[in-house]
């Protein structure tokens, strides 16, 4: 890439250093990586170091350093997808490609890499090839994919497997993506003409009697925290600002979640009305819609949608017909970075920084996207909220339980017949769900991802609802076959390790730690101190700034309360020092250099 | 008056500058005598176990395996073991080697480096089978065998070693002024 | 505006500014909570975490929280008390802090901290992690082995025209301090030592000026505990 082309590239963003990250996208995008010659031109027609452009740059996972492959294989690692047979998928990519993962191929062609999970969990294992989605990977498929790579085959043509349903067979996107829709509730259903409420409905209701209607609902944010929508809209209403941002928080990243992916999919209208409708509840001009870097396979289609959106009037100006109501959305791509979802963290990633949480005070609502009043709500949340204004405050209260209004789309994945996504009113039990889903000889439940909380079967009469078992919806089923702590338990602390923004010091090296203690004790060195020291280490990340890094430890608590068995039979009893010093091998690498014969 | 305490010290990856500052308690040295008797110990001389003791003091870090053997014998002969100065408690400068592959330590220490590149001209390595192994790594004696009590510093002043062996000596409780806790 | 709130630390009622920092207020009434990411004046990083109390019954860093009417505010607990602890020996543990051989010790603020809370030994397993130093810069030595990732040196060093000097690179474990190739060149001699100055620990060294001048008894740390200028204050107040 020349420079002449870089200076074009920063140029279409007006040379704003707040768009770095779509000026680093479209240089990936168009070269396959960010070439090391980039960033100084970068940092000179920005006006910033290039220091300060290379922090950006290195902070997140999709963003290459060097020449990644003309196909570029991100082949997810997460969990379900090591359930459903990643190995070996994995093993036949390097085979076939002739290079490890984490390598590029002599010829150029082929880059293997890692890559946390990427919301198909309904139909892993999947991979992410130059950004084009390819799911339910069997060796086979791989074999015939790389085949056609050597062919200098196209991305279209890689796919051989045809198109998923719905639209994502539609021309503009062009997946290999099911929906796995198994269950539709009120806000998925089919019974809505997107436009109605901004048509219709706004002209009887201001935009305090919008926050009014949301209030009664008693609407809770669907992305995880569950903070109420209304108040939410409210304070941002209030808070004083030359101008206010609408958010919609489409970066789902915690593993075993991909109900956003469908409703993207199918609903992308509801979505980008419900973020019209907050707009005009709290007088925002302008909309971002935040998106994960993985969905990256939607851009055209959903840049299409907001297009005929515009042409009719549902965006722009004067919406809808009501004067002085301009609101018009963008769409701003991540890169790689589960923290982002984290609101704080999404705006500075959005802002063309590092995605590192902000502290709190203040909140976004009063000093959010560019120090302006920001609300930011997750895409289920909006949706949902075009629903509750379509058909009444009332009609949604009569749904879900005393405090948990409502339904919530689940994204079951893991040991189970019917993987997918389930909209569910609040209230049933996971026993409910489990049925519901098909799933047998279970052992355990993830339920609100590694984030959450691991629970075992005596455990499964608990309710899903903000009192009891909250969740942002990811529900990952484990049976009898799998293990726990080396399976499950390690690879969501090393999920964890990977994402870690670094800012705070517990954070940072706190799951470092105890994936060495976990280790540690899975390798038969374990005492019972190890127990009490994963527990009282874990809990000195309750001092981190975000919710990433307070819950980080998750995994490890959650499975020494709910599984502490399978802990202490693997530590030596009677024992009680053992650091794992092994003089054996302490010694071969020097006897090895200096050619003895190791005596021990 | 209670019996005697026994004390046994010894020097493993370090400088001897832990018993140095040891020594450094200077005329307190007479009351520790009467306080305690000394079995293994370079300050004695005495090269093996010949009591059970009540404390060891260890200096240096764990770097072959002499060192691992040494360490043991101790944890098995004493009933309190401390790790005084900063080499047995994190090992010191000589784990500064220990973010370097130790087969470039050794092709530095004997065939390459400025004071052997001439001298060595057979490439001789050290690789008699008298002679200790070394480890991957310089290891802090903790991480070989349980340590009970740690007294930081390059050397530990000489007042927080006579402070803190005294309260073990006597069963007292250890109280330290903030001047005798250093890294240094 | 009002002209100050009251607040409680630890059952002593204050009068601080509205709109300062808690470990502002604290400092000016006597009161020391543990810093090391921060700086007074400078905007807060809120990294380190040892600035940690007990809010309203909530954990929150004193250096990021403005002080509010009414906010009852403990420092003084067995968990707090952990928690500054456990933050020094995590910084401890994850680079590689030789103290003898550090041009720094005596006046470094991590060892300090770890004086002060009486850090024989970490709980947690030294990691030695390989790490470099970069002698590229012809003003100033960073060693990434002694950096605790504050950010000083990122919030405070820019040029006149505002170009960050420093800036992050990586994430997670693999955080580091860089410093920027073109602008770290043409720095200063004023910067480069303002930099070297900021650093709490050993990290950022000025090459203008040697090590170890200080005898040992006669640094900063060496006879007083980090913390004392501060408690001072309050031991002058009430006498």
């Amino acid at each position: 890439m020349d420079i002449k082309r870089v200076e074009n590239i920063v140029a279409n963003y007006n040379r704003d250093k707040t768009r770095l990250m779509d000026m680093l996208i479209d240089i990936q995008t168009e070269a396959g990586y960010i070439p090391a010659g980039a960033i100084p031109v970068i940092a000179k027609q920005t006006d910033t170091s290039q220091a300060y452009v290379e922090q950006t740059v290195s902070f997140y996972h999709f963003f290459r350093r060097e020449p990644s492959g003309k196909y570029t294989v991100f082949l997810n690692s997460s969990v379900v997808a090591n359930m459903m047979g990643r190995d070996k998928v994995a093993r036949t990519f390097e085979e076939e490609a002739g290079c490890k993962f984490g390598e590029v191929t002599e010829d150029g062609l082929i880059g293997l890499f890692d890559t946390a999970c990427i919301g198909m969990s309904d139909q892993e294992p999947a991979a992410l090839i130059n950004g084009k989605v390819f799911t339910r990977l069997t060796p086979f498929r791989v074999r015939e994919i790389i085949r056609n790579m050597k062919k200098g085959n196209s991305l279209d043509e890689l796919s051989t497997s045809g198109y998923g349903g719905g639209k994502n067979a539609s021309e503009l996107i062009r997946a290999e993506v099911r929906n796995n829709v198994q269950r539709q509730g009120p806000v998925m259903e089919n019974d809505y003409t997107p436009g109605t409420v901004l048509r219709e409905k706004l002209k009887h209701f201001s935009p305090d009697e919008v926050i009014w209607e949301i209030k009664l609902s008693e609407i809770r944010g669907r992305g995880g925290a569950g903070f109420p929508t209304g108040l939410k809209w409210e304070f941002c209403r209030r808070a004083r600002g030359e101008k206010k941002y609408i958010f919609c928080n489409a970066d789902e990243g915690e593993p075993g979640t991909f109900k956003d992916r469908v409703l993207l999919t199918e609903y992308p209208e509801l979505m980008f009305e419900g973020m019209t409708l907050a707009a005009y509840a709290v007088g925002a001009s302008e909309g971002i819609l935040y998106i994960r870097y993985e969905y990256k396979y939607l851009e055209n289609y959903l840049k299409h949608v907001l297009e005929k959106m515009r042409q009719q009037n549902l965006l722009g100006k004067n919406i809808a017909g009501k004067e002085g109501f301009d609101f018009d959305i963008r769409i701003q791509y991540g890169a790689g970075a589960y923290v982002c979802g984290e609101e704080s963290a999404l705006l500075e990633s959005a802002e063309g920084k590092r995605g590192e949480p902000r502290f709190k005070p203040p909140f976004p609502v009063e000093k959010g996207y560019l120090g302006y009043p920001t609300v930011i709500n997750n895409v289920e949340t909006l949706c949902t909220a075009v629903k509750i204004m379509q058909f009444g405050s009332e009609w949604y209260r009569s749904l879900g339980t005393q405090e948990s209004r409502g339904t919530k789309i689940l994204s079951i994945s893991g040991d189970c017949r019917y993987p997918g996504i389930y909209e569910m009113e609040w209230g049933y039990s996971v026993n409910d769900i489990l049925d519901m889903a098909g799933a047998y000889d279970v052992q355990a439940v993830q339920v609100g991802g590694p984030s959450g909380s691991l629970i075992g079967p005596d455990e499964f009469d608990r309710i899903i609802c903000y009192s009891d078992l909250a969740t942002g919806g990811s529900f990952i089923i484990f049976n009898n076959t799998r293990d726990i702590l080396k399976d499950v338990v390690m690879n969501f602390m090393e999920f964890f390790i990977e994402e870690s923004c670094g800012s705070c010091v517990p954070c940072r090296n706190i799951p470092w730690l105890l994936k060495q203690k976990l280790e540690k004790i899975l390798q038969g060195h374990g005492v019972w101190k190890d127990i009490e020291d994963m527990e009282e280490w874990a809990g000195m990340m309750r001092i981190n700034r975000c919710g990433l890094g307070q819950t980080a430890a998750n995994p490890v608590v959650s499975s020494l309360k709910n599984f502490r068995a399978l802990y202490e039979e693997k530590i030596q009893k009677g024992k009680r020092f053992d650091e794992g010093f092994n003089l054996e091998k302490a010694v071969i690498e020097s006897c090895e250099a200096v050619g003895r014969t190791p005596l021990i | 008056m209670n019996k005697r305490k026994i004390l046994a010290t010894t020097s493993l990856a370090g400088c001897f500058g832990c018993h140095m500052s040891f020594l450094d308690i200077d005329e307190r040295i007479l009351d520790l005598i009467e306080l305690v008797e000394f079995n293994k110990s370079p300050i004695d001389d005495i090269k093996k176990f010949t009591k059970e003791c009540d404390i060891g003091l260890i200096e240096g870090g764990v770097c072959n395996s002499e060192n691992v053997e040494i360490l043991k014998e101790f944890r098995k002969h004493c009933k309190i073991l401390v790790s005084f100065g900063e080499c047995a408690i994190m090992g010191g400068l000589p784990a500064l080697r220990n973010t370097i592959p130790i087969e470039e330590c050794i092709r530095e220490a004997y065939l390459e480096g400025p004071s052997v590149s001439d001298s060595n001209e057979e490439g001789i390595l050290p690789n008699d089978e008298e002679l200790p192994m070394l480890l991957n790594k310089v290891y802090p004696c903790h991480e070989i065998v349980k340590i009970d009590y740690f007294l930081p510093g390059c050397p530990p002043r000489a007042d927080l070693i006579w402070e803190s062996l005294y309260a073990l000596i006597t069963e007292q409780e250890i109280k330290l002024p903030y001047e005798v806790i250093k890294y240094d | 505006m009002k002209e100050f709130v009251t607040i409680t630390i630890d059952d002593q009622e204050i009068k601080a500014r509205p709109g300062e920092y808690i470990v502002d207020a604290a400092r000016r009434n006597g009161i020391y909570i543990p810093t090391l990411c921060n700086m007074s004046g400078v905007k807060p990083a809120g990294s380190c975490r040892i600035c940690t109390v007990n809010v309203n019954g909530r954990l929150m860093t004193s250096c990021t929280t403005p002080v509010a009417e009414g906010m009852e505010i403990e420092t003084i607990s067995q968990e707090i008390a952990d928690f500054r602890k456990t933050v020094v020996e995590l910084l401890l543990i994850e680079g590689n802090h030789f103290c003898p051989s550090c041009e720094k010790s005596g006046n470094c603020e991590l060892q300090a901290l770890g004086y002060r809370f009486e850090v024989m030994v970490p709980r947690f397993p030294y990691q030695f992690p390989k790490r470099d130093i970069d002698a590229s810069n012809p003003k100033l030595i960073k060693d990434h082995n002694r950096c605790v990732l504050c950010k000083r040196c990122i919030r405070t060093i820019l040029d006149e025209e505002g170009h960050h000097i420093f800036a992050f690179r990586y994430r997670g474990h693999q955080l580091q301090i860089t410093i920027d190739p073109e602008y770290g060149m043409n720095m200063t001699d004023e910067l480069a030592q303002k930099a070297a100055k900021n650093c709490p620990v050993g990290a950022l060294l000025y090459r203008g000026k040697h090590g170890f001048e200080i005898p040992i008894g006669k640094r900063k740390y060496d006879k007083e505990p980090i913390g004392s200028d501060i408690e001072k204050l309050k031991k002058v107040k009430i006498s």
